[in-house]
């Protein structure tokens, strides 16, 4: 499966907001082929009739109750804000949909 | 925004195609705390006061699960007749956008907790039509964006963003319907009969308010359109966020007139996101992306697995409350009346006052009537909703009450309910301040109808001779003379005695 | 008393009890110590001062007014700069949290703080935890207190220094695949990753959250046990925090005994990549174990050659989720508003101008093994993989109490020396791995200096998880004898710096 090319890692970096630079997606497209190449070993487990493990202990049901905790003060939630404007956290104008 | 859509209309539409819609409800809880953390969901506190460093997003912090959150979607999956599942997780919904403060939505992704059911709906005339419920699944909300700068706080134009986290984190439910297919030209109305259903169930189980006003129920129309006589589904397009019940329907019209246009020409549908215009009832494409999602869904490593045993399923499902249509079914053999009179009661949303009134103490027939008339009536005048109107469902018994105790007549019941609509006070403030009283002074009524009958002779010879029904010209004139204010058919009664005749 | 650094934990809180010392002697001690030595060791991020001197006075008027202290009252601790400290800076070690202060304490830390475990500050460590050698911190490396041109192993390389540097006698890690027990072999120091749930990971900067666990560090098994103990126990803020008792850890560790145990040596943990000097001192460990008592049984975990490979998807999958939230609109770093870029853009410029190089390729791996069409084959194979090392570990604690291994196939490298080469790294963590994966518990405990290059070697023990307490008894054992050996605990032949 490996052979990553640049314009994947492109892809990825999109994917993963990260505004690589060319040499970095160059030196990141070999690295991550050799990793890739690697670890693909483990899909040779791939057809085995095992359940997959997402989380090591077998818990379940964990839940609190439906109860108000304190919140932060709007000073404390905003003390690492990079910019801020009516105690709202400020950002530069966002590109979503309109 | 401007650019002009080709639109086929609607009957043209439809004689060349078969439109089949998916819909997907979003519904906010009205749980006390947030999905994941101990943040109050209180409406209306001042920005970021609702905040901690799960809902914030910050370094190191964790979420627990809201078990009230897990049993409201299990009541919602029990009243959509949906499976539960016995094991399911939730997951990572990774895509990053700045109102959303860990650039990832706790959600459930192939492991929904309820899956596979249905809700019947009833259209206007009466008919039922089922839709089938693909699942129904647990996530959280995001936090709020105001845009500055531009014009009308759109984000277009904008110069910057504020964000307010204080909604991130409030518990939603995903409800997902398969493909509604058979629907016809009905189409629309399945969607908006769809949606005010579920919204009375979600009502009926106390799990929200589902004010789609306020943003806590909102409906994404998908909608595809394939040729008459065709099995495969066309290219959908997917309408966000309309927010009101009638928006849904007409968001559902104009997307097959659109779709129409589009096929008739030869053109192709995109498959892309729409935003629906209140003002011009008429959709427009979102902002077109380079690339296609892809939101690496995994299983949420910070949760641990939902596994609601059978037990708990069965106590919830055995103290769900009754559902609207089972109630509607009820009422309707109670009260002895039609299923379009039953429609004609839903379509003016006059249900839940008439119950209120009947609880308050008042008949049902009484109750019936003044809501689906005066009341009615008055609204409609007023462009207003039943529930909005001055009057409570207590005022509104209270009135039948005079009424049946002899102390108004319908035709003065209706003088003290304009009254109570225009503010005067209370159904009896109002009988007091309009002085509305029925005359039952039997002195004053006895001379009133003895000057009737020396009045018209004529009449009274008539009524002697065994006409009773002309009794109703002398009724008239007592009437008149105490300015309405006499008990009709007391004033009848001592007309037939004075001239000795029985009726019947 | 004139060397108080050289103390214990556990002896520093019997003199501070007894009134031999006061609390804020033991602090001005490691704080003057700190100031003399850690500018060429390069263990702290952030020493906090009069935070420390603040909690030490606390704690002698506590005892002056008479009320009973903790078992670890007064005692200095370093804390690896991953968990969040109200009003003292937490960076993780990266760029992107430079000068954010959190408002709020880790689950951890306030348990330290309710101990009255004395906070000195903040500890050197690779960005995010993703590293073996510490030289990932975006604030520069961290000298090995051995050898300062070799690496104090990572992530948590700046506590396992400064404790082998006695600038505290406690440390506190994180151990997602390695980063408590690999530093601690290769300063010489004792390191152990409790089983997973066992210590709240609320307030711990997460990079992979299945598989992260804090954890003690010391210079004894008994004051690693005694630290256990303060720290572990559930955590409601922590869904996935086990609800049982804390094993007697402490009571282990003071009854350290091998007789009549099973010790299981796995097949796979040897071989190719181990240094000769490891494999030496770690089958004298063997022996000892055998002289103290123990039942030796050869074990064949065949799924763990798949370990690191399926590590090396886990982690980096969860970690390109976790680490998305630092998008530079609500804390930390800020790049590029300059009023030209979008709020998207400016998360784009922000994330490539905070992270470091490890931290990006980790992200894109991730990112690369979750995306559509590849996620079955890597991410899903890779948890199908953790299902095989599991049932490979319950059927070998069938057969033996705990398992012995090296901690790391190598003794510390020389810094740099491996920097441009990922794969080669990634081997340091080649014994640690599997436990991570199962989430069960091990210790690394010195276990002698290879004789080529004098440098330690770790022993590494795994218990079954929830049987924590193992580790200490046969941790305790084993440190006794070799200590008996020697004649002095190892890291008196470490040089004095
Ligand atoms: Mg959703
Ligand atoms: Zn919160």
């Amino acid at each position: 499966m490996p052979g990553i090319t640049r314009e994947e890692v492109a892809h990825l970096a999109r994917l993963a907001r990260l505004e690589l630079k060319p040499e970095e997606l160059e030196h990141f497209a070999g690295q991550l082929d050799d990793i890739i190449g690697a670890v693909a070993r483990v899909s040779e487990v791939a057809d085995q009739d095992v359940p997959p493990t997402s989380h090591p202990l077998p818990l379940t049901n964990v839940m609190r109750a439906d109860e108000v905790r304190p919140s932060l003060t709007p000073a404390q939630a905003l003390s690492g804000a990079p910019a801020q404007e009516q105690q709202r956290f400020k950002v530069p104008q966002i590109l979503g949909e309109d | 925004m401007t650019t002009t859509i080709d639109l086929v209309s609607y009957e043209d539409a439809l004689a060349s195609y078969d439109p089949v819609m998916g819909l997907e409800v979003h519904v906010e809880l009205g749980t006390r705390t947030k999905m994941f953390c101990g943040c109050s969901t209180e409406l209306g506190a001042e920005p970021n006061s609702q905040t901690c460093p799960t809902c914030l997003g910050l370094p190191g912090a964790l979420p627990v699960v809201n078990a009230t959150g897990v049993e409201s979607a299990i009541k919602i999956g029990l009243a959509l007749n949906c499976e539960i599942a016995e094991w399911c997780r939730f997951a990572r919904k990774n895509y990053f956008y700045p109102d959303m403060p860990k650039n990832f939505q706790t959600s459930q992704y192939d492991e929904p907790i309820a899956f596979n059911g249905y809700l019947d709906v009833q259209l206007e005339d009466g008919t039922s039509f089922r839709v089938e419920i693909e699942r129904a699944h647990m996530e959280e909300d995001t936090g709020k964006s105001t845009h500055v700068g531009g014009a009308t706080g759109r984000i277009h134009g904008a110069s910057h963003s504020l964000l307010d986290y204080n909604r991130a984190g409030i518990p939603l439910i995903e409800i997902v319907t398969k493909p509604i297919e058979g629907a016809g030209e009905r189409a629309p109305e399945v969607a908006r009969a769809y949606v005010r259903e579920l919204r009375e169930v979600i009502r009926a189980l106390g799990v929200s308010e589902a004010r789609m006003e306020m943003g806590q129920m909102r409906c994404d129309v998908n909608l595809s359109l394939r040729p008459n006589g065709t099995e495969k589904f066309g290219t959908r397009s997917e309408t966000k966020n309309v927010n009101s019940l009638r928006s849904v329907e007409r968001a559902a019209r104009f997307e097959i007139m659109r779709h129409a246009a589009v096929l008739n020409g030869g053109g192709t549908i995109i498959q892309e996101t729409r935003h629906f215009h209140e003002d011009t009832g008429s959709t427009t494409s979102g902002r077109v992306k380079e690339e296609a999602e892809d939101y690496r869904y995994f299983p949420e490593p910070d949760l641990v697995p939902v596994a609601p045993s059978r037990e708990w399923v069965e106590e919830i499902r055995a103290a769900l409350p009754e559902l609207p249509l089972a109630r509607r079914n009820r009422l309707l053999a109670e009260w002895g009346i039609s299923a379009v009179e039953m429609q004609a009661i839903i379509n003016a949303a006059a249900l839940d006052p008439i119950v209120a009134t009947i609880d308050a103490g008042a008949d049902a027939a009484s109750a019936r009537k003044w809501w689906m008339g005066e009341l009615a009536r008055s609204a409609n005048e007023s462009g207003t909703s039943l529930d909005e109107l001055a009057i409570t469902p207590a005022q509104v018994a209270r009135v039948t009450e005079l009424v049946s105790k002899g102390d108004l007549n319908d035709k003065l019941a209706r003088q003290v309910i304009e009254g109570v609509l225009a503010g005067e006070g209370t159904p009896d403030e109002v009988v007091e301040k309009r002085g509305l009283k029925v005359v039952s002074d039997e002195g004053a009524l006895t001379a009133a109808v003895e000057e009737a009958i020396a009045g018209n002779p004529g009449v009274a010879d008539k009524i002697r001779g065994g006409k009773v029904a002309a009794a109703g010209a002398l009724v008239g004139a007592v009437m008149k003379a105490t300015r309405g204010q006499a008990d009709a058919a007391r004033v009848k009664e001592l007309i037939l005695e004075k001239l000795g005749v029985s009726e019947g | 008393m004139t060397d108080i650094i050289k103390l214990g934990a556990a002896d520093i809180a019997a003199k501070i009890a007894s009134g031999e010392l006061t609390a804020v002697e033991v602090t001005e001690a490691h704080l003057a110590r700190i100031e003399a030595v850690d500018e060429k060791v390069h263990a702290f991020l952030h020493v906090d001062r009069e935070g420390a001197l603040a909690q030490a006075r606390a704690v002698d008027e506590k005892k002056a007014r008479g009320e009973k202290l903790g078992p670890l009252a007064g005692v200095p601790l370093a804390l690896k700069d991953i968990f969040t400290t109200e009003g003292v800076p937490t960076t993780v070690g990266s760029k992107i949290l430079e000068g954010w202060i959190p408002p709020y304490d880790a689950t951890l830390t306030k348990r330290l703080k309710a101990a009255d475990v004395v906070i000195l500050g903040k500890t050197n460590m690779d960005e995010f935890a993703m590293g073996s050698s510490t030289e990932n911190s975006a604030y520069g490396p961290t000298g090995n207190p051995w050898d300062l041109t070799k690496i104090p192993g990572g992530s948590g390389g700046g506590s396992s220094a400064a404790l082998a540097s006695f600038q505290a006698p406690l440390a506190i890690g994180t151990d997602t695949g390695g980063s408590i027990r690999q530093p601690a072999a290769v300063t010489g120091t004792v390191g152990v990753k409790p089983t997973y749930g066992a210590v709240s990971r609320y307030g711990m900067v997460a990079f992979s959250s299945s598989l992260d666990q804090g954890g003690p560090c010391a210079r004894t098994v008994l004051d690693a046990a005694l630290l256990h103990e303060v720290i572990a126990g559930h955590d409601p803020l922590d869904s996935t925090s086990i609800d049982t008792p804390v094993p007697p850890v402490v009571e282990a560790a003071r009854n350290g005994s091998v007789e009549g145990m099973r010790v299981g040596v796995v097949k796979q943990f040897r071989g190719e990549g181990y240094q000769a000097g490891v494999i030496q001192r770690f089958d004298e460990s063997v022996a000892l174990l055998k002289d103290l008592g123990a039942e030796i049984v050869e074990l064949d975990c065949p799924s763990f050659d798949l370990a690191l490979s399926a590590y090396y998807l886990i982690a980096p999958s969860e970690c390109s989720s976790n680490l998305a939230r630092f998008d530079g609109l609500r804390y930390g770093l800020r790049t590029g508003d300059d009023g030209g870029h979008s709020a998207e853009e400016v998360t784009s410029l922000t994330r490539e101008a905070g992270f470091g190089p490890e931290v990006k390729r980790r992200i894109m791996l991730g990112t690369y093994a979750l995306s559509s069409g590849y996620y079955d084959a890597y991410y899903g194979s890779a948890q199908k993989v953790r299902t095989l090392i599991t049932r490979d570990f319950e059927k070998a604690f069938e057969q033996v109490d705990v398992i012995v291994s090296p901690t790391t196939p190598t003794t510390a490298f020389a810094i740099g020396e491996r920097a441009d080469d990922p794969m080669a790294m990634y081997l340091a963590d080649l014994c640690t791995i599997p436990t991570n994966l199962a989430g069960n518990a091990a210790m690394s405990l010195p276990c002698g200096l290879a004789p080529e290059d004098n440098l330690p070697v770790g022993l590494q023990i795994i218990a079954p998880a929830l049987k924590d307490d193992r580790l200490y008894k046969v941790g305790a054992a084993v440190e006794a004898a070799f200590v008996e050996r020697w004649g002095h605990p190892l890291l008196e032949e470490a040089p004095s710096l």
